[in-house]
């Protein structure tokens, strides 16, 4: 079964109507990797046999007809601890480890009904937006094999992309969810920082980082995120507030809803002019469906990328001095001292973009370049805060393309860091704001799918997922299918 | 050129990470472009501007103060790459296994 062809709440009914058992559903989803994914490149690890055993216990036990995630498929990015399954981050720092909890999201899926089917290929530790930077594997673009499938959740995004699952996990610190959705035709979601629990997703930047869904359409991802999202005893960052039904007045329609436009987000010189038309496009649709269309200004924008790196690069060098060599992961042979443990270990083991973040980090923090550096940048992100804050007191979301190019060339970008941190431009300021941001579909360029990014306001995902669907309704963007075509 | 070799090596030595002799060069410049990079934050004026560190406005999230199950030590095992009496076993600290710290 190609999963292109379903939303979540079909095959939900076809469990319901036996018109297919979960067994069956589990078997076209091996089926499709099998036929796919040696192109495609998706997957890390495969867990068939376990995921075949839960969803042999799920058609014993009934599927819930009241519950639309049970029984169903998701793909796991590599960097969200899964029990019993090995979990590397795409990074030889991790290649055997195989973690002895299970991540609060995964929990949650797994409570409600979902089944695991393996784990997903990524920008080794998410340092990176063309998933080239896997210590495993290459990924491919669904849509051209030669283009990247964006990252850091690249493996999630040309999953769900290429039909193999109907919906996956991926993290997003700068970007990550929603770019390689943007990439590769998908609906993908950055919520706002603290709805969804990070016990168990392998830390990078923790204050910026999020875990969310990738799917084709915009009620399946509401879907999911109601199955993620909430309060987390063992995430103390968690948001302490209500978790509303992301899917409650999907349906309403944008009639009266206040969109705004910044400004600083369309740069109407850019190479691909396509991408800004894309969008204003959507925006006239917006105004015919009755919505008001306002420019605003997010004028700290363009601070957004130095203090963006600054900042998850000094978390990540912290965060990533875990990785000793002693109590998991990799350990050098080729040790005489404990020093020779942790030095040799670490730069055995991580990549060469892992330790220029280390690297930028370990210096924004030192004595002498912390005000300079990591003090500035946490002035900067509050200025850029602000900024967001004071749009929305007089529009209800934002409205903007979520990258400045579509799918680049593998290897096009990967031998200059600079390039590849400046295509964050149009993402980074939302993880830094907190706020949370959706990326749609809402055209092609040259056969390449556009993205839009919906911001709202802090959690307010619900206005976004409003929205959203108001949009994809009045499109046919979902018809077009990925080809398959290119590559070598 | 705010970054030069000897500061990559220092920096790397506070990382614990060993930059390679051949590839040192290379990795300077890019760390200093990198560096370059984000110190355009020095024009912006933050005077008075107070830092924001976390991702969202929640202080002190206490829990309650009760007897909770743990992982099970065995298990916390399964990935230590070398053990010895119950203990993770790591190459001596001192020199000849000695003590004279």
């Amino acid at each position: 079964m190609n999963f292109l062809d379903y939303t979540l709440e079909d095959l939900h009914e076809k469990l319901v109507n036996k018109e297919f058992t979960a067994v069956e559903l589990m078997e076209s989803v091996y089926e499709n990797i099998e036929e796919t994914d040696e192109k495609v490149g998706a997957f890390l690890t495969l867990n068939k046999e376990d995921a075949l055993a839960a969803a042999r216990e799920a058609d014993e036990k009934g599927i819930d007809p009241d519950n639309v995630l049970s029984g169903l498929p998701v793909g796991i990015k590599d960097n969200i601890s899964t029990k019993g399954v090995r979990t590397t981050a795409a990074s030889k720092m991790l290649e055997d480890f195989v973690p002895v909890y299970d991540a609060t999201v995964v929990e949650k899926l797994k409570q409600a009904g979902m089944i695991s089917v393996g784990k997903l290929n990524m920008d080794e530790f998410a340092m990176g937006g063309s998933t080239e930077n896997s210590a495993l594997k290459i990924t491919r673009n669904p849509w051209d094999l030669s283009k990247v499938p964006g990252g850091s959740s690249g493996g999630s995004a040309a999953a769900v992309a290429a039909g193999q699952v109907p919906v996956s996990l991926g993290s997003d610190t700068g970007g990550s969810i929603r770019q390689p959705a943007s990439f590769t035709g998908l609906v993908g979601m950055k919520p706002t920082y603290g709805r969804v629990s990070r016990f168990g997703l392998i830390a990078f930047g923790s204050s910026l980082d999020q875990i969310g869904p990738f799917t084709r359409t915009v009620k399946d991802n509401a879907l999911v995120l109601n199955a993620i999202s909430g309060t987390d005893d063992r995430d103390g960052t968690s948001y302490r507030g209500e978790t509303p039904d992301f899917t409650e007045g999907i349906d309403k329609g944008v009639k009266g809803l206040r969109i705004g436009v910044p400004k600083e987000y369309f740069h109407e010189d850019a190479k691909e002019t396509e991408i800004v038309e894309s969008v204003r496009k959507a925006l006239d649709m917006y105004k015919k469906m009755g919505a008001e269309i306002v420019e605003v200004s997010l004028p700290h924008s363009k601070y957004g990328i130095p203090a963006y790196y600054i900042i998850a690069s000094s978390e990540a060098s912290s965060n990533l001095q875990r990785f000793d060599g002693i109590r998991y992961g990799y350990r050098s042979e080729n040790i005489g001292s404990l020093e020779d443990i942790y030095v040799k270990s670490r730069s055995e083991g991580f990549g060469l973009e892992v330790k220029r973040r280390i690297m930028l980090g370990t210096f924004s923090l030192s004595s002498g370049f912390y005000d300079a550096h990591f003090k500035k940048a946490a002035q900067a992100r509050t200025l850029i805060r602000q900024d967001f804050e004071k749009a929305f007191e007089d529009v209800d979301v934002l409205v903007a393309p979520t990258t400045t190019s579509t799918a680049f060339e593998i290897g096009g970008k990967i031998d200059d860091p600079l390039a590849m941190y400046m295509a964050d431009v149009l993402t980074v300021p939302v993880n830094l704001a907190g706020v949370p941001s959706l990326s749609i579909p809402c055209g092609f360029s040259e056969d390449l799918p556009v993205g839009m990014q919906i911001i709202g306001k802090h959690f307010d995902e619900q206005t976004i997922y409003r929205a959203a669907y108001a949009y994809e309704q009045a499109t046919d963007h979902l018809e077009k299918k990925p080809s398959f075509k290119g590559g070598e | 050129m705010a970054i030069n070799e000897e500061t990559v090596k220092q920096v790397a030595k506070l990382a614990k990470l060993e930059i390679e002799e051949e590839s040192i060069h290379a990795f300077t410049k890019e760390i200093d472009q990198i560096v370059d990079m984000v110190e355009q934050l020095e024009e912006l004026d933050t005077e008075g501007v107070e830092g924001t560190y976390h991702g969202l406005p929640q202080k002190n999230v206490w829990r309650e103060d009760k007897v909770q199950k743990g992982t099970d030590r065995e298990e916390l095992f399964k990935n230590v790459k070398t053990r010895k009496d119950g203990y993770i076993e790591v190459p001596a600290m001192f020199d000849n296994g000695g003590s004279e710290a």
